[in-house]
């Protein structure tokens, strides 16, 4: 009822007719369009509209300390919500700062909307203080972008952008203002109907023919395989994709950025495909003869080298609201355009059982006969061993996140994911330095739910700054180190790769992570073994605020299966101790 | 490979073309030739690009285009009957003993002289581009000081485009 009543006022407040400034319609199309938090830093160009945010105590900012922290940390929140994720930076070099986070949510299809500054409209193009072109910049790495130059136009490219950003194949969209702007008069007038964009049509209903064409694939099939991708989580199809597979008995495999989307307690799920997937996806995909691609692309880390994937392949079929998507990579004969949603939901209706009695074997035997597995030590502490602890003690009903490397795929590999939006990684860009602040966003978005981030030694210093929103706002996500004092994806690669000829992978130097939090003011912990690491999660788990966990782990230790660049899917590398 | 003509309309915002161009260079796509001017509507450009590849190149240039925002419709030409032309303006020089054989050169290419100066000048030619190969080439022994061409645009003959689907079908 409060909440109600407050909502009510502000937005009577923030729709009247009245003559505002730039920065204050700014603020007020936010509200409108249900943004509740924002995270960012300010700066000289941006100062109007921190200076208008300040009349609106309703309205969250969230104060990051470095500009890509913000933007993973709004990146982190639209995966986690399904919501659009919106961050501020000033012009210059607080634009430029968000460029890796813009390209990362681009890779992934995150949907955010990104504000910049900019110097004022008679200064752009003079080389001005804290000038940067970053509508130019962002081009090649954006869903779309504006730069606004008349005040009276802020409404509605504040509303075309949510909506570009959140409709059809997601992803950012960034507004650039020039400081002039945010302090220009106007009337405000918010734009009350779905934007109209020609030359933009994101819907594309389900196409029946191509639909029947998927079924007749299906009856004929003796060896078929569900490539499922991010898509499907986007598109909220998890339940659509469970019903289709049950009702065809098609055996599942769900890409890096798909796991979650199918629950990995099933036994039709084989764990994820390529580099360091499982023996069972990537034989599954060798030998299929009907490959059903759902929302996924097609990533060379899945695909390995093209030319030698799928090879026995007769009929490959495509499921993707991006008609780009379709043929971009393998010869597509059955194309499915659509929302991943409502094609699945079409092709239920008449979805049959296959019959592939010897197909579905085979993968069974497979899954018994080749899981997921590593040596453990009593000795040393394994990161295998601390993914499956984590995963067993929160049931799998954590949310989780990762930065990039080795964690990244022992985490991947080793948590049981149940639910969608439970993994947030970066897949396609391959961010390090995404793993914390992406936590904090996915935590902001929910807090009632527990957020762990999974992170290296490396990659956790490329962002560690944000320890200092977590003790701030006592934001209580569990931060896991895995410590190897070395870049250990990069050590496992010169290994293997490059005869042991290890390069710059030494991580000497590094602060001691336990001070390291306790400095910023959060809680630190570090355990050496597994008795030690029982305890220190445990501790972790109970304690109500953020901790940092550093676990000590050994350098050698490997991420098995691998499938080296270059090679086909069918040389996979299963690790000395097979 | 194969030579396209495409026709882009495109709203003809600050920063398109180089969003279109940015595109081809950033994803491997040829360009031979781009053109852009004002369309028959108001607040539209149209871009007439010549880019050289196989069909699934095309296709996907095609699509990756289309994913602009700014991006209205995608024709490509040279898949109907089309009219193309470009313009050079090719200056030569001559001296005043070769002048009279430079001008009956251009005539039969309905080509024509716009500029005449002591010992050059200026011949001005538009049609495809082979016509205009074959003209730089005739004119090549006596000595081009200077060429600029225009690039090509295009215009496919009789059928109304205005239906033509951005979005590729499938059956
Ligand atoms: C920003 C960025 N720089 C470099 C890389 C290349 N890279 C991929 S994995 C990796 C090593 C990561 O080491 P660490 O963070 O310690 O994690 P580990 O692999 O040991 O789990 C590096 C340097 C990257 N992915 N991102």
């Amino acid at each position: 009822m409060e909440e109600q009543r407050s909502k009510h006022e502000w937005l009577s407040r923030v729709m009247k007719n009245d003559t505002v400034t730039g920065s204050e319609a700014l603020v007020r199309s936010l509200l409108i369009e249900g943004v509740e938090t924002v995270f960012g830093i300010p700066g000289g160009s941006t100062l109007n509209i921190y200076d208008a945010i300040h009349d609106f105590p309703g309205f969250q900012h969230i104060l990051a300390r470095h500009e890509q922290g913000a933007i993973h940390a709004a990146d982190g929140y639209a995966r986690a919500t399904g919501r659009v994720g919106v961050c501020f930076a000033t012009s210059g070099p607080g634009a430029t700062n968000l460029v890796t986070g813009i390209a990362t949510a681009n890779m992934d299809s995150v949907p955010l909307v990104v504000i910049t500054g900019n110097v004022s409209t008679a200064l752009i193009g003079t080389d001005a203080f804290q000038e940067a072109d970053i509508t130019g910049i962002t081009m090649p790495i954006s869903k779309h972008n504006y730069l606004v130059r008349d005040v009276n136009e802020l409404p509605k490219i504040i509303h075309e952008a949510f909506h570009i950003a959140s409709t059809g194949r997601k992803g950012p969209v960034l507004i650039d203002i020039p400081k002039d702007v945010t302090s220009q008069k106007m009337i405000f007038q918010y734009p009350v109907n779905k934007p109209e964009i020609r030359g933009y049509r994101p819907d594309i209903d389900p196409n029946v023919t191509q639909i029947e064409k998927l079924h007749a694939a299906i009856a004929k099939a003796e060896r078929p395989v569900i490539l499922a991708g991010g898509g499907v989580i986007y598109s909220d199809a998890s339940k659509e994709l469970l019903e289709f597979v049950e009702k065809t008995g098609i055996p599942v495999t769900t890409t890096l950025l798909g796991l979650g989307g199918f629950p990995s307690a099933h036994e039709l799920w084989m764990g994820f495909p390529g580099m360091h997937g499982t023996y069972t996806a990537n034989k599954a995909l060798q030998n299929c003869d009907l490959l059903i691609s759902i929302g996924a692309r097609f990533d060379d880390r899945v695909t390995m080298k093209t030319s030698g994937f799928a090879p026995k392949v007769k009929t490959i079929a495509h499921i993707d609201i991006d008609p780009a998507e379709i043929g971009k990579i393998v010869e597509t004969a059955i194309p499915c355009l659509g929302d991943v949603k409502s094609v699945l939901q079409q092709a239920n209706l008449h979805a049959q059982p296959v019959h592939a009695e010897a197909w579905l074997t085979e993968i069974q035997e497979n899954k018994k006969m080749y899981p997921l597995r590593y040596t453990d030590s009593e000795v040393t502490l394994k990161p295998q061993f601390v993914v499956e602890m984590i995963s067993e003690t929160t049931g799998g009903e954590a949310i989780v996140t990762t930065d990039v490397g080795q964690h990244q795929m022992w985490a991947a590999q080793f948590y049981q994911f149940k639910h969608p939006r439970s993994l947030i990684t970066s897949g396609g860009l391959g961010t390090m330095g995404f793993g914390l602040p992406s936590a904090i966003g996915a935590q902001v978005g929910n807090p009632d739910r527990l957020v762990v981030s999974f992170n290296g030694d490396g990659g956790v210093q490329m962002n560690a700054q944000e320890l200092a929103i977590c003790s701030i706002l006592n934001i209580p996500v569990k931060i896991v180190i895995m410590n190897n004092q070395v870049l250990g994806m990069i050590r496992q690669w010169q290994e293997l790769i490059y005869d042991n000829r290890f390069s710059h992978m030494d991580l000497s130097g590094s602060p001691d992570f336990v001070k390291l939090a306790e400095a910023y003011g959060v809680k630190g912990l570090r355990a050496t073994n597994k008795e030690e690491a029982r305890e220190v999660w445990k501790e972790a788990m109970e304690t109500p605020g953020p901790v940092l966990i550093d676990f000590v782990i050994s350098q050698e230790e490997n991420v098995y299966p691998m499938v080296t660049p270059g090679s086909t899917i069918d040389d996979m590398i299963m690790g000395d101790e097979r | 490979m194969k030579r396209h003509t495409i026709s882009v309309l495109v709203n003809n915002h600050a920063g398109v073309l180089q969003r279109v161009a940015g595109l081809f260079g950033r994803r491997g796509f040829n360009i031979d030739s781009i053109t852009v001017g004002q369309s028959e509507e108001p607040g539209l450009s149209r871009m007439v690009i010549v880019t050289t590849g196989d069909d699934k190149m095309l296709e996907q240039v095609q699509k990756q285009l289309n994913k602009l925002i700014d991006v209205i419709q995608i024709v490509e030409l040279s898949a109907y009957p089309l009219v193309d032309r470009e313009l050079a303006l090719i200056k030569v020089s001559a001296v005043s003993n070769v002048k009279p054989v430079i001008l009956s050169m251009v005539e039969p290419f309905r080509a024509s002289i716009v500029d005449i100066a002591v010992d050059s000048l200026i011949v001005q030619i538009v049609g495809d581009s082979d016509k205009i190969h074959s003209m730089i080439e005739l004119l090549r022994p006596y000595g081009i000081l200077e060429l600029t061409r225009t690039g090509l645009t295009a215009m496919a003959r009789g059928v109304f485009l205005d239906d033509a689907l951005p979005i590729i079908e499938y059956e």
